[in-house]
């Protein structure tokens, strides 16, 4: 699960991370409020959306006067913020984050996450802060230090002390930098985070060491445990068909293709989707209906992949195993009549009962390919794929 | 043979009692698996089918019933602390089905255990296989044929797919285990290709990878180092998008890595027979097997023949003879 900066910063604040005075704003007089709360006289207007590179699309200004606030809290409130994050269409802007100025002397950067190579968490921290850490690690990756924590002991006062004198930090600042890697090092820990990266961290003139920005994505495994962090939830950010699918308990992920698919398990989902691409169309979605494929989930799994304008043809993959495939079909008929399928469907059903099933379908009278097995799936794909061409 | 779990295996099942884990018990015992025991906390002293003693403790099953294996079936949030108590309890096989423990607890198990004899497969996983011996999981039993082609796989239905595959064209399977689809798992690809490389019945192995991760790179190192029996490999979600978690909570292409073009090409450098299609794991793997047979069988195969030449001429000469002595 993602969350916005802001609450980033307010978990880390609980956890004492030191970060900047800063207060969320939704609307233009509560950006100026806000400001005049925080007081001094240099504020920062941070766009609110879950994507980075939001300083580069515009969506970062720093405000000198409280006009200032009042301008760029206007001028960035209901933006459409494209950046590299954000894919071409964009996100609109319904949020701010209205901070306290700071004296920056150096940016640097720490992440958190889980290092899978050692199945143990891993600290990591660059002297090349602002920076895009992926091209830091491609490019120069002496620059990036790691240190690997062992969970039985948690992160260790020296651990921490390494990676502040690899960032070259001394003196009063020293105890300020550890103080902050430990903190954040037990957010992530207390939080089931999966990813805690302050990108910039930086070090004030005054020798304050804090979280300039700050992202945290948490383990949808673990969020039972955490209410609190379930309440950031924002839906604005999400995909409203992805939002809608997960009503049903489906896993499902928009993508840009033409050819929707309704398959059983994650990998034999993924597989699927790569068999359209390679039998010359683009998959629609990611859709993985779990074990029990039956016309409930089936019925709603049309529903979801019929929404999407693009959908040309849907390949439907259910390798049934424990579940009777006669029954599996039962559902896909039952629900195809019920929704009014009207493109193509390729149904390939594998396991008990599979030529059952096959009969069932074809004298369905329903608009039904029934392939024998993989291959023969991806074929079928590829020749309705070939007829919507030549129409 | 097989790896992991065969006819020795007995197993008891951790949470027994649940709705997945009675199903289950049922099926593994229908497929031939001895199912010596059951734990459900708080149950001990009943029976699972009138028949199979449910214990309050895995200890009292491994005491009682010389359990060797476990079959894991709780609910997430305590299906950690029954991981532990198995390997606490001695037990050598741990299978942990369940799907959704959180991270964090795995990675404490995971790091405890892992000096330890004991062999975690999952969580989140299938389960192992050696067809006609034993059954450990999920996976529909009928699929599956005695072979010799071991399988390893990050999937589930992916699995069965190439499973399908491997008994339709003959060549059947040796062992098949499900690794798991999550960040932190006891067992990963090279743990189990090392099994594979030294079980002789094993000739080939199907590797069945995902993006997400490196551990299909950090196997793909050690078969080029040492492994020289044909490997067919497969990744899924080469059309998956970066950042977006794919079902699997290991699924995901992040910061760049773990991509499946990186892992492709890596499991290429190590020999591995990579299949675009995961329709041609099978006529794959039996290619990679007749060339195989054809290589060991070629110079055996000439002499055979000649000598074959050679007996039929002698009696041919001998017929000849026969007949000739037969005119006169």
């Amino acid at each position: 699960m993602k969350i916005h900066e802001y609450q980033a910063k307010e978990i880390l604040k609980k956890y004492n991370v030191a970060v900047p005075k800063g207060k969320v704003a939704f609307s233009v007089e509560e950006a100026v409020s806000a400001a005049n709360e925080i007081g001094g006289n240099v504020w920062v207007v941070k766009a609110q959306i879950h994507a980075g590179g939001r300083g580069k699309g515009g969506g970062v200004k720093v405000a000198k006067s409280i006009d200032e606030v009042r301008e760029y809290a206007q001028n960035i409130l209901g933006m459409t913020l494209i950046t590299h994050q954000t894919g071409p269409e964009g996100k609109k802007v319904k949020r701010l984050l209205i901070e306290q100025g700071i004296n920056i002397l150096r940016e640097l950067y720490v992440g958190i996450t889980l290092d899978r190579a050692l199945s143990k968490n891993v600290l990591m921290v660059s002297t090349e802060g602002g920076m895009e850490i992926e091209k830091v690690a491609a490019e120069t990756p002496e620059r990036i230090v790691k240190e690997t924590v062992e969970p039985e002991l948690g992160l260790q006062q020296y651990q921490a002390r390494k990676l502040a004198y690899s960032l070259g930090i001394s003196g009063d600042q020293l105890r300020n930098c550890v103080k902050f890697l430990t903190a954040l090092y037990d957010a992530y820990e207390k939080t089931d985070a999966s990813l805690a990266e302050i990108n910039p961290l930086v070090v004030t003139k005054e020798g304050n060491v804090l979280a300039l920005d700050a992202k945290m994505n948490f383990d949808d495994n673990a969020l039972d445990r955490h209410p609190d962090i379930v309440a950031y939830r924002d839906l604005d950010e999400e995909d409203p068909l992805e939002v809608e699918a997960s009503k049903y308990s489906l896993n499902y992920i928009k993508l840009d293709g033409n050819v929707g698919c309704m398959v059983n398990g994650a990998g034999l989902a993924m597989a699927t989707m790569d068999i359209i691409k390679l039998a010359g169309g683009m998959p629609a979605n990611f859709l993985d209906v779990g074990g029990g494929a039956n016309k409930t989930t089936v019925s709603n799994g049309f529903k979801i992949i019929l929404s999407d304008p693009n959908v040309k043809a849907i390949l439907i993959n259910i390798f049934g195993g424990i579940v009777r495939c006669d029954r599996v079909a039962e559902g896909v008929i039952d629900a195809a009549k019920e929704m009014h399928v009207h493109v193509p469907i390729v149904v390939r059903l594998e396991g008990t009962n599979a030529k059952e099933a096959g009969v069932l379908l074809n004298q369905s009278g329903l608009n039904f390919e029934v392939a024998s097995s993989l291959k023969d799936a991806a074929e079928k794909v590829t020749s309705i794929l070939s007829n919507l061409e030549i129409n | 043979m097989s790896i992991l779990v065969d006819k020795n295996t007995k197993l008891v099942v951790q949470g027994i009692t649940g709705d997945e884990g009675s199903f289950h018990t049922q099926q593994m015992i229908e497929y031939g698996t001895k199912v010596v025991a059951g734990v459900t906390p708080g149950k001990g002293g009943t029976l699972f089918n009138n028949i199979i003693p449910i214990y309050n403790t895995v200890e009292e099953a491994v005491k009682e019933k010389k359990a060797n294996t476990s079959a894991i079936f709780v609910p997430p949030a305590f299906a950690a602390d029954a991981i532990l108590e198995a390997a606490g309890a001695g037990i050598k096989v741990i299978v942990c089905i369940t799907e959704g423990i959180p991270t964090r607890d795995m990675i404490r198990v995971y790091n405890s255990i892992r000096n330890k004899d004991v062999r975690l497969i999952g969580p989140n996983c299938p389960g192992i296989i050696s067809p006609g011996k034993a059954k450990i999981g999920i996976m529909p039993g009928f699929i599956h044929h005695e072979g010799k082609i071991g399988v390893v796989s990050r999937s589930g239905t992916l699995t069965y797919e190439a499973v399908k595959q491997l008994t339709d064209v003959g060549l059947g399977q040796s062992t098949c285990v499900g690794i798991g689809g999550d960040p932190v798992i006891g067992s990963n690809f090279t743990d189990i290709i090392k099994l594979f490389n030294n079980d002789t019945e094993t000739k080939g192995m199907v590797m069945i990878g995902e993006i997400g991760g490196t551990a299909e790179e950090q196997a793909a190192e050690f078969i080029k180092k040492n492994v020289k029996k044909p490997i067919v490999g497969f990744i899924a979600g080469r059309t998956a998008p970066p950042g977006r978690r794919m079902g699997h909570a290991g699924a995901i292409i992040s910061g760049g890595k773990g991509t499946a073009a990186e892992k492709m090409e890596a499991m290429k450098k190590a020999g591995i027979h990579v299949v675009e299609s995961p329709a041609e794991i099978g006529t794959t793997m039996l290619k990679a097997i007749e060339k195989l047979q054809s290589k060991k069988a070629a110079p055996a195969r000439k002499v055979k023949t000649f000598k074959k030449v050679k007996v039929i001429s002698k009696k041919s000469k001998a017929i000849k003879q026969k007949v000739e002595s037969k005119k006169r």
